[in-house]
């Protein structure tokens, strides 16, 4: 681990989120998608966010880039990259912070890249963007970037266009170009859903690696528990539309304190252990207009008390404050019953 | 790249050879050219004799090889009508009906491609809702009914613009031109808008559709996350990814301009091929819609060579077909 790593360490957090709110008004009324989000991630950092499908995951990274489909709009709490406010930026000056203090890599490699320019047209495009370089600097930045990115004969590929590549090596190019910027925060959204196993490893090895070496931090969206084990420091739990437990991965893998946490790794198989049945967890995530009153997670929930269907749990925090580490649930809040 | 453009021009060849195969054999067998050449005195001596001029004593194969020959050299043998030779006589009305059509599609192409960034861009905006509402209006009123009302408002009442003719023209070798007087360029405007009114609005509704797809697609999402700013990514990124379709679109409506320009080359009174084309059917004139067929199927089979050409250019996946 270098220094940047560790957050004390390093003075501003590549991204502050703090209180995030989004809500989507249709004609039968307002939709909170997302709700009282809080997140720091520190330059250098991998911070996984996980949770079920509609839990938040990539609302917030969306919400992070400006990058809400409309009518979705952020209501309520605020958002800094690199210290710098951002929830509150016109789309103009959005697109002035996007690509040069925060990058995104997509899910899907073989759909993120234009098939009609070769790669190093895109990335010149990018690079030339976000620096005063000229056509020729930029050209030799892009085969370092692509390089850098572990792409064999980058010298030459770099005139390839984005169908002569293999999803593993495009979804390589996607973080060249998300890293063309130097951004310090670069939002993974999904970035190995759509790989093949082998290639999975290799791709999240090499987020990792460069984003030590960058100093830039990460928030990777995914719903594999595999890859944030592998590549996060910390995770961060969805459900709902709220963070309900945030902490160091080892921490959270092994020791998940919320109910709903503890249901998720059970519901991992492990190698060697032959159960019966997988653990699973009953029911069904609430859609946005039918949350629960008090937690939300309550109707679901095996600890579940009369106070859990009354009382909204806020996040416990441990350590340095509810944005590194900490817990949204009763149980550990003044008990359930 | 040589393999693609040599299979294409070569598909082309062949189905010239087709539709000239096929000009031919109404120039040969829809009634007898003899009867419809000589005059009724003409004694069976005089009838052979011509005959055998003619070349109809050869066999099938050598009188289409003979007729190929001379349409690849632009000789179509000489009108029945008035015993004119065919090439001149479409040599003289082809850039008339040329250059119409060339403004007519230049017109809708840097008209219509704008309108339809804008109207897709502006989606829910009062003015894209109206331009593409008043669009279905341009789509749906006939060309001759715009004609007469382009003549009634700008040469009748405001007696801005000729109404009728093709104003002075140049001659630069056969190729009369009306673009280098500024009466021939005056004349040119009105029947050239009123035939691209059409294909603007048809233009502009394809690339508003075709936008509102592309602007969907993920590669715009992630053009837009590394920072690409709206200009660039509405018109390199979203826009190179609709042009397909209307380069597709545009070949195949400049042969239907030209059928088209026979109403507004009437309304106008243009001197271009539909004209021509009208009074060969009129009379039965065999060898001028012979040779109407063939410039017309030429036309059409060069620009989709060229549109397959361009295609590879655009798209780097089709090279390698």
């Amino acid at each position: 681990m270098t220094v940047a790593t560790h957050p004390s360490m390093s003075d501003v957090p590549a991204l502050d989120v703090r209180g995030l709110s989004v809500e989507f008004p249709t004609r039968k009324g307002v939709l909170t998608a997302l709700s009282e989000v809080s997140l720091t991630i520190q330059r250098g950092e991998i911070v996984g966010v996980v949770g079920e499908s509609g839990a938040g995951k990539s609302m917030t990274g969306m919400s992070v880039l400006g990058l809400l489909e409309p009518p979705g709009r952020i209501s309520a709490g605020e958002i800094r990259i690199g210290g710098k406010r951002t929830d509150n930026l016109g789309e103009s000056e959005m697109a002035h912070i996007r690509g040069r203090m925060v990058g995104a890599i997509f899910q899907d490699p073989l759909t993120s890249l234009n098939p009609l320019f070769s790669i190093g047209q895109q990335l010149i495009e990018t690079i030339r963007l976000h620096s005063d370089r000229n056509r020729a600097e930029a050209k030799a930045h892009a085969i370092d970037l692509l390089k850098q990115v572990g792409i064999p004969g980058a010298d030459e590929r770099i005139d390839h266009y984005p169908h002569q590549f293999s999803g593993g090596m495009r979804q390589r190019v996607v973080i060249a170009l998300a890293l063309a910027g130097n951004p310090q925060l670069i939002i993974a959204d999904e970035p190995t859903t759509a790989l093949d196993v082998s290639i999975q490893a290799q791709i999240t090895a090499l987020l990792r690696e460069l984003c030590r070496e960058h100093g830039t931090g990460v928030m990777l969206v995914t719903h594999d528990m595999g890859v944030i084990a592998e590549t996060a420091d910390r995770v961060a739990v969805m459900y709902a539309g709220r963070v309900i437990e945030v902490g160091p991965v080892d921490e959270v893998l092994s020791r998940p304190k919320h109910p709903y946490t503890r249901g998720l790794m059970g519901s991992i198989p492990a190698l060697g252990a032959r159960v019966e049945r997988l653990a699973q967890i009953d029911g069904a995530m609430p859609r946005l207009n039918a949350i629960p009153s008090g937690c939300a997670f309550n109707p679901r929930c095996l600890d579940a008390g009369p106070r859990c269907r009354q009382v909204r749990p806020a996040m416990v925090a441990e350590g340095k404050g509810a944005a590194e580490g900490g817990v949204a649930c009763l149980v550990y809040d003044g008990g359930v019953q | 790249m040589l393999a693609f453009l040599v299979k294409r021009v070569g598909n082309a060849i062949l189905v010239m050879l087709t539709v000239a195969f096929f000009a031919f054999l109404i120039f040969r067998f829809l009634g007898d050219p003899v009867e419809l050449m000589v005059n009724e005195s003409a004694t069976q001596v005089e009838r052979d004799e011509l005959r055998a001029r003619l070349g109809l004593n050869d066999s099938f194969l050598a009188q289409y090889v003979r007729f190929v020959g001379h349409a690849a050299q632009g000789e179509f043998g000489l009108s029945w009508r008035n015993q004119q030779s065919v090439a001149t006589l479409i040599a003289e009305r082809f850039p008339a009906t040329f250059e119409l059509v060339i403004i007519a599609t230049l017109l809708s192409l840097l008209i219509g491609i704008p309108l339809g960034v804008f109207t897709a861009i502006g989606r829910g905006r009062w003015w894209a809702e109206s331009l593409q509402l008043s669009s279905i209006v341009g789509v749906s009123l006939p060309s001759f009914f715009v004609g007469i009302i382009l003549i009634l408002v700008f040469s009748v009442s405001l007696g801005w613009l000729p109404g009728y003719g093709r104003g002075e023209v140049v001659k630069l070798g056969w190729w009369s031109t009306g673009l280098l007087t500024a009466s021939g360029r005056a004349a040119l405007v009105l029947p050239a808008l009123s035939l691209s009114l059409f294909q603007i609005t048809l233009v502009m509704r394809l690339v508003r559709a075709e936008m509102l797809e592309t602007l969907r697609a993920d590669f715009i999402k992630f053009a837009r996350a590394r920072g690409v700013k709206h200009r660039a990514l509405w018109f390199r990124h979203a826009l190179k990814n609709c042009l397909m379709p209307v380069i597709t679109l545009t070949a195949m409506q400049v042969g239907n301009l030209i059928a088209f320009a026979l109403v507004t080359e009437t309304v106008f009174q243009w001197p271009g091929m539909g004209m021509l084309f009208m009074q060969a059917v009129t009379f039965v004139d065999i060898p001028v819609m012979a040779a109407y067929l063939c410039i017309v199927s030429f036309i059409f089979v060069t620009l989709n060579t060229l549109v397959d050409i361009a295609y590879a250019v655009i798209d780097p996946r089709l090279r390698a077909a």
